[in-house]
């Protein structure tokens, strides 16, 4: 398996839609062939259609906030000794979180296709959040589907949905979690989907859904690179770039510029769960085997008979078994390496990140990316970059890390 | 060879003139036993073919009453190799065709090849798969019917006249077609002529290949299918299996008898 370089890692694939010849592709019911069909000819046509890019880049810089900052986190650095810590900090975007850049594509896209109904899937509700303030931007009536289990523990994701305009539709099939919210979304699409349009929430699912997420999370690096020169005249000799892997949506858009330059370290950090518990949400750092889960072939978490077993992480939206076919191609060619951190790890760098910077309080997402770069940084010269992707800000988990840390609020 | 069976099958419902009825009920809902004991009922009361769910948790096909039936299954501890063993010692005792309709993760975690060996040794007549399309299913296809296992190709409302053709020019003796753009179990949103239109348009490109339809059938309906080649029952029955636990009543009986109607309706 090769990665080619001068080639967008998004048209990577083959002509079945497999990554490597083996990752993503369209394992999809019939009735779905023509609407991705559809949208897959009119992201095409789009992503060349300068209007379209004009239009997007008017929101992306006038309502999502772009270029959100590169900030060096100068405390930290010194605190851990050893590689200078940079922070792009993401959860500056409007909404908290990088999933408004995926949302603004596909709403523009769903609009462009004359559908005016979108729905979507959310697990720590960011991707229904910002699918909801986008919705309710452009017009289009919109459904989330979410795992009750989450809709219980972000309730203040769920909220936010709800004042947006958005139907709230928990589900309480299986582990009551991302995997089902899905699973359900896609089931809704296709009794929907003459009508509707579906966002999925990172870069999984049937390879189109992949690329138009990737496509729209780029963002982050496109605007990163030229901050990265800016501050350090070129691109440093020695850089790691550590962004959290869940879906792994946030890390492609933050790795997408970077993919070719050999001198950049790309290092995703997945749920590793509570220490000592044998439930994970890593597929990649610890081997799972490989299959079919929502429409895309991936390392996915499953038992022998290719049931999807439960994930555990304190952190919902890390709570998936599978992972983006990107990823798996990334592992496999070697370009990117991935580990995992533990919930008391993430809640550990939380708290150190957040007393030592102050304008940077990472949800516990992101977290996991600060405990890698806490655990590494010391052992790093002086001439080492490390930049981490603060993908996701703390509000929405207030509750959660308060109760962690016995506090009551 | 097994697929010259089911080919009969369709026949055999022909030469009564009527289509064949089809039943989907999930293998191992809700335990082993009861199960077994469903598809006897089924056959006893006349069905043509059995199609048998070997369910996934993790589907992104089925709707409520199979979900339904398959959380049970699964939570009873339901393996695969339960569904070969059950399917296997329905067989001993009866001729009655069996399909297994299920996802590929369920294929795959079990081993292509091993899972057509399993499926010989209990005498399963053919797959349908449902988030296996074509032509990404062509290898496992071919492995089918080496194995004179029917692979069923599934098309659908919006399945283009090019794509049809290539379809089913790639398939074997039996296709699926799904009636409307839903998962199982829903209201039958298109009328039962526009089903009919597109079944001819099947028929008219390939007249050999028996076409069953499925998707929204039920006791209301199932009579203006009966000029049709076959079709499929299945979320009615899930939901009677789960009625009739809530009630404590016998769920292949109950199971059977609505079996024997839907017959009747598709006869009358």
């Amino acid at each position: 398996m090769k990665l080619e370089k001068g080639i967008p890692l998004i048209d990577q694939h083959d002509p079945n839609g497999y990554w490597g010849g083996k990752f993503g592709g369209n394992q999809i019911a019939e009735s779905l062939n023509h609407p991705i069909e559809e949208l897959s000819r009119e992201f095409e046509k789009l992503r060349n259609d300068e209007t379209f890019i004009a239009e997007r880049d008017y929101y992306f810089k006038n309502f999502v906030g772009a270029p959100t900052p590169f900030i060096k986190l100068e405390n930290l650095t010194k605190h851990l000794g050893g590689a200078q810590i940079y922070c792009k900090l993401v959860s500056k975007a409007t909404g908290g979180a990088h999933k408004a850049y995926n949302a603004v594509v596909h709403s523009l896209i769903c609009k462009r296709l004359g559908k005016t109904y979108i729905g979507g899937d959310t697990g720590a509700g960011y991707a229904g959040k910002m699918l909801s303030m986008a919705a309710a931007k452009f017009n289009l009536k919109c459904k989330i589907f979410m795992g009750a289990k989450d809709v219980e523990r972000q309730s203040i994701n769920v909220f936010s949905m709800r004042s947006y305009g958005a139907e709230v539709v928990p589900v309480n099939s299986g582990s009551q979690t991302l995997v089902d919210a899905v699973s359900e979304c896609m089931r809704w699409w296709t009794s929907e989907n003459e009508e509707a349009h579906m966002c999925v929430g990172s870069t999984v699912g049937p390879t189109i859904f992949v690329k138009i997420c990737a496509w729209s999370t780029a963002q982050i690096s496109r605007e990163m690179k030229k901050q990265v020169i800016d501050e350090f005249g070129e691109v440093p000799k020695d850089m790691k770039l550590i962004n959290c892997v869940g879906g792994g949506s946030s890390a492609a858009g933050f790795w997408n510029e970077w993919i070719d330059y050999d001198n950049v370290e790309l290092i995703g950090v997945e749920a590793g769960g509570p220490e000592g518990s044998s439930k994970h949400a890593a597929p990649l750092t610890n081997d799972s085997p490989i299959g079919v889960l929502h429409g895309a072939t991936q390392y996915v978490i499953q038992d022998d008979q290719g049931e999807i077993e439960e994930t555990e992480s304190i952190s919902a939206g890390l709570d998936y078994p599978g992972v983006s076919p990107l990823h798996c191609f990334l592992k496999e060619t070697g370009r990117a390496r991935y580990t995992s951190a533990s919930d008391e790890e993430a809640i550990e760098a939380f708290q150190l990140v957040s007393k030592n910077e102050g304008f940077v309080s990472p949800s516990l997402e992101p977290s996991h990316a600060f405990a890698e770069a806490i655990k590494i940084a010391p052992k790093l010269s002086k001439d080492t970059i490390i930049v981490v992707d603060s993908c996701g800000d703390s509000a929405k988990d207030s509750k959660i890390i308060a109760e962690r840390l016995g506090y009551k609020i | 060879m097994t697929s010259s069976t089911l080919i009969k099958s369709f026949e055999r419902a022909k030469e009564n003139g009527r289509a064949a009825l089809l039943t989907y009920t999930v293998g191992g809902d809700p335990d082993k036993k009861t199960s077994l004991d469903i598809f006897k009922s089924i056959a006893d009361s006349g069905v043509d073919i059995i199609e048998c769910g070997l369910g996934h948790g993790a589907n992104i096909g089925d709707g409520g009453a199979i979900q339904d039936s398959t959380y049970r299954a699964l939570s009873s501890g339901i393996i695969t190799d339960d569904i070969f063993e059950i399917i296997k010692e329905f067989k001993t005792d009866y001729e009655t065709d069996v399909i297994i309709m299920t996802y590929q993760n369920k294929i795959m975690a079990y081993g292509e090849d091993n899972f057509l060996k399993k499926c010989i040794n209990s005498k399963v007549s053919g797959i349908i798969c449902v988030d296996w399309p074509w032509p990404l299913n062509l290898n496992f296809a071919k492995k089918c019917k080496e194995n004179s296992i029917v692979f069923i190709q599934l098309l659908c409302p919006t399945t283009n006249e090019d794509r049809l053709k290539s379809i089913l020019s790639d398939a074997h003796d039996v296709v699926y077609y799904v009636s409307m753009l839903s998962t199982t179990g829903q209201k039958l949103k298109v009328s039962s002529d526009e089903i009919k239109k597109r079944f001819n348009l099947i028929k008219e490109i390939s007249p050999d290949k028996k076409c069953i339809i499925g998707f929204g059938i039920t006791a209301d309906t199932i009579n203006d299918f009966k000029d049709t080649d076959a079709c499929v029952v299945g979320s009615a029955l899930c939901r009677e299996i789960t009625r009739s636990i809530d009630e404590k009543l016998n769920p292949a009986t109950n199971v059977g008898n609505m079996v024997n109607d839907l017959k009747q309706k598709l006869r009358s």
